[in-house]
């Protein structure tokens, strides 16, 4: 309580009523989790169904990471899923001519840095709308990858590449009772480590005299937080531990977290988004910004493309057909509004799962695509709709 | 009684989230005459015009609302429309590509058999727009025109539709002094017709000039209701009902202390950016002293703002040519980024489309131009942000319960204050603010003026372009006087006058 730092008194309802649109998508998450744990006799959360979530989805929730960002800036890119088989394509080429897997990582994600650049071009400096610059690079990538793969599957060479995919971390001979020693390891380590920067930001700002909530607000985040890593990497460490691709999405969702609250670039994305005339009469080059953003989409494409095509252990010519729509659905339940500017990376990963868990939930069920498609949509819907709703509720138009 | 009063309001509450709109407000208009409605921002007038046109429906408020001496049960304006009452908005509503008569019959077309007879619509348009003195094509699109003459095609709209009562809201707030007066001649014109007019107004003389009864709101409540035809009221006595406490000053006091030319413009010449052999700003050339205000007078569509945005980063207009000196150095700036950094920094005169993000949080809003400054390798230090926004807040107090509050909540006068923070915050020497007083109450146009003064005393130069030839007068140092786009002159404060500033204008 040094230099007059305040704390802030609010009752725990009042706080969860201000909280409810944010928090909305993480109890529409749990409720699908829960509705299917009783409809399929728990068999949606035992270990090897979580760890399938995960790496079933991953390319989805690569391109959703990439996809908030163009939505926050007000845009929508179509051509993710050709992209996916495009990078796929050309990362399978460059593996089969017996280049090592990291190479073949790096070249793979500056194709798809290049394409971004190209799509970027026409959308920031020619300002021809990114929906049409996009649809026109659907048409195109898939039309390439046709071209260079012959419309024929490119099969990988050896197994190597398959591991980003299905592989899994894990040190030989270190296990606890039977469980992936790993996997346990890493949940202490992200326990400590949550408490300690709750603990270290809290005291930074009572240091310099900010308004804080009361503790108890925070030690009930920690907790909440704490049970969800423990129920993901016990599942993970009773299975066959952390799958590599899981890895790869939390360094990716790390990453875009950080930049987007920390960084100079995602807060001009969310300006730009806000109002690019206000953004740019600021002092703010929205070109560049919205140039970025694109590169950084398709440099995703590219990632999610090598993900997919490990996944498969093979290049698909028909690779990501429809992703791109999975991936806008993605982000709009996970709260980001079509008019841009509001979007949030976690977010988007959280509305990416809420469409995993529904496929996997009714798929365990023997339930078809046909009625998963019915159902996504409501969700989307409904989604989009409370989100609306409560903002208009709340006044925020 | 009720033969006389056309509009009454009795007992009427109204209630937003969070906040009493109006509490138990009384509010009478008698037939034929103009009335007047005044109050700060946030007084609720507004939002009393809103549940008398029926845009808040019968069943969202509490209290009653007699139009022709019976109570209303409006749905939507269409209700209300039709029972002759028609409200003229602050934000235009016209649709912008559309052409005059297509919008003045909008959404009550003459129709045969389902089809529209255009034809005869664009007959009805020319005896409407010559009663409100437009002249224009019909087939002008509306959003070539200047927003005074948009708002006589407003007006004709809802002339008509037989309106018996018209609503003006903020009428004369972005046309200039000659187009206020033609409006206000307009409704005297409407008045010896018959027509009840209200009006709301933050401009007293104009109030004055028109006002048959003036009733004033403060924080939601009918304060008072002056007759004019029985006894005088002088603005003093208006503004001590608005405010509560009497303002001494309408301008705080200045004392100049101006030293060397720090910012001038030479031979400035801009292109209209859809129609390129159209000139806007012509061979224009004025400078700036250390600690100097210096205003840009003019009528509406005298190039003021163009000129501005133009020199700051190319931000309107086509084949701009001319050059600009900063402290005697040729500079360019190639876009706003660019000519902040050199040291200018400028406020819109549109904050709500232009300055301001709305959807963010005020923070937010005060520091989008100075992240670099604010961040270490690409990486904004959050602590000495919001350290920078708080010092902003307290320093220009703005009223809002939290940083992290969203800036479309704030009042006008508040989100002038965030816009002019997000300004200063990224410390520039030559300061072009646009119509910063545009809108909002006497008490914070009081609290911009000295923020002004500050700035001069601390050494920066100060350009405003105003359309208030008052505030202009009071508190610069020197006047330039625009009109088509030219320079007409120049005045010092000592020898400036309203008379001299519109002489200079219109007929030299």
């Amino acid at each position: 309580m040094a230099n007059g730092a305040q704390i802030e008194h609010i009752s725990f309802f009042e706080l969860a009523k201000q909280n409810m649109r944010k928090l909305s998508m993480f109890i529409m998450l749990g409720l699908i989790m829960v509705v299917f744990a009783f409809m399929t006799g728990g068999v949606n959360l035992t270990p090897r169904n979580i760890t399938n979530i995960f790496i079933q989805n991953s390319y989805i929730l690569i391109l959703a990471v990439g996809m908030v960002l163009v939505i926050i800036i007000g845009n929508i890119d179509l051509s993710v899923g050709s992209l996916i088989a495009f990078t796929g394509a050309i990362s399978a080429m460059l593996y089969n001519t017996g280049m090592g897997l990291i190479p073949t990582l790096i070249l793979t994600l500056i194709v798809g840095g290049l394409i971004g650049c190209f799509q970027a071009f026409w959308i920031a400096y020619m300002r021809i709308p990114a929906f049409i610059v996009t649809l026109a690079g659907m048409l195109l990538f898939r039309g390439l990858t046709y071209i260079i793969t012959n419309v024929t599957p490119i099969a990988l060479r050896d197994d190597g590449f398959k591991r980003i995919a299905s592989g899994f971390l894990r040190i030989d001979g270190f296990t606890i009772g039977g469980n992936d020693g790993l996997s346990l390891l890493v949940m202490v380590v992200a326990i400590v480590l949550l408490i300690w920067a709750m603990l270290h930001q809290r005291n930074r700002k009572i240091k310099k005299g900010f308004t804080v909530l009361s503790f108890r607000y925070d030690i009930l985040k920690v907790v909440a937080l704490s049970l969800l890593i423990i129920f993901v990497f016990t599942r993970f460490a009773s299975y066959r531990g952390i799958p590599t691709v899981v890895l790869v999405l939390s360094l990716v969702t790390a990453l875009f977290v950080f930049i987007t609250n920390n960084t100079v670039i995602g807060r001009y994305i969310y300006a730009v988004g806000g109002n690019a005339k206000s953004a740019k009469l600021s002092g703010i080059n929205s070109e560049q910004v919205v140039f970025i953003t694109h590169v950084i989409m398709g440099v995703l494409s590219g990632l999610s493309g090598l993900v997919f095509t490990a996944y498969m252990n093979s290049a698909l010519p028909q690779a990501g057909d429809g992703f791109e729509l999975d991936a806008i659905a993605s982000c709009f339940i996970g709260g980001a509004a079509a008019s841009g500017g509001i979007g949030t990376t976690i977010g988007a990963i959280t509305g990416g799962l809420v469409m995993g868990a529904i496929n996997n939930g009714m798929s365990l069920q023997n339930i078809g695509a046909d009625w998963q498609y019915v159902v996504k949509a409501s969700i989307l819907l409904l989604a989009v709709f409370y989100d609306i709703w409560s903002r208009r509720k709340s006044g925020l138009g | 009684m009720s033969d006389q009063y056309i509009l009454e309001v009795k007992n009427l509450t109204k209630d937003f989230p969070g906040v009493r709109a109006l509490d138990n407000v009384e509010f009478k208009v008698r037939k034929g005459e103009i009335h007047c409605l005044v109050g700060e921002n946030g007084a609720g007038k507004s939002t009393l015009m809103n549940v008398v046109s029926g845009v808040y429906p019968k069943g969202t408020y509490e209290g009653q609302v007699f139009f022709k001496g019976n109570e209303t049960n409006y749905r939507n304006t269409k209700d209300s429309e039709l029972a002759g009452l028609a409200i003229i908005h602050q934000e235009l509503t016209l649709s912008p590509y559309l052409s005059v008569y297509e919008n003045l019959f909008l959404g009550h077309m003459k129709t045969r058999f389902g089809v529209i007879d255009w034809d005869s619509c664009l007959k009805d348009s020319y005896p409407l727009m010559k009663r409100v003195g437009l002249n224009e094509k019909p087939q002008t699109i509306v959003s070539k025109m200047s927003v005074g003459k948009q708002q006589l095609v407003e007006i004709a709209r809802a002339i008509s539709q037989k309106a018996e009562l018209l609503i003006f809201d903020e009428p004369t707030s972005s046309l200039n002094d000659d187009e206020s007066q033609k409006l206000l001649d307009l409704m005297r014109e409407f008045k010896r017709e018959g027509i009840t007019c209200i009006m709301i107004s933050h401009k007293l003389d104009e109030v004055l000039a028109v006002a048959d009864s003036i009733t004033i709101l403060r924080d939601g409540q009918s304060i008072v209701s002056y007759d004019l035809t029985e006894r005088e009221v002088t603005e003093k006595e208006i503004i001590r009902g608005m405010v509560g406490r009497e303002l001494k000053n309408l301008f705080p006091q200045k004392e100049p202390d101006i030293g060397d030319v720090v910012f001038e413009v030479k031979n400035w010449t801009v292109y209209h950016p859809d129609y390129h052999t159209m000139k806007i700003v012509d061979d224009a050339s004025f400078f700036v002293r250390k600690g100097e205000i210096v205003s840009f007078c003019g009528p509406m569509g005298a190039g003021r703002t163009e000129l501005m945005m133009s020199i700051f980063g190319n931000s309107y207009g086509y084949g701009a040519s001319g050059e600009i000196f900063l402290n005697g150095d040729r500079v360019e700036f190639k876009n706003p980024k660019d000519a902040i950094e050199k040291g200018v920094g400028y406020v819109s005169e549109d904050r709500k489309s232009l300055g301001l993000i709305l959807l963010q949080d005020v923070k937010t809003n005060i520091t989008n131009s100075s992240l670099p400054k604010l961040s270490k390798r690409g990486v904004v230090d959050k602590d000495l942000e919001m350290k920078s926004a708080e010092k902003y807040r307290q320093a220009l107090q703005i009223k809002t319960p939290s940083l992290l509050q969203l800036a479309r909540n704030l009042s006008g006068g508040n989100q002038q204050k965030v816009v002019l923070s997000r300004c200063l915050l990224a410390d520039p020497d030559v300061f072009i603010v646009d119509e910063p007083t545009r809108g909002i109450d006497v008490g914070a146009k009081f609290e911009i003026y000295s923020i002004l003064n500050e700035m001069v005393k601390q050494g920066k130069s100060v350009i405003v372009v105003s359309s208030e030839l008052v505030e202009a007068i009071s508190m610069s140092d020197r006047i330039y006087v625009m009109n088509e786009g030219e320079i007409k002159g120049v005045l010092n404060r000592d020898e400036a006058t309203q008379e001299r500033i519109m002489h200079m204008a219109l007929v030299d």
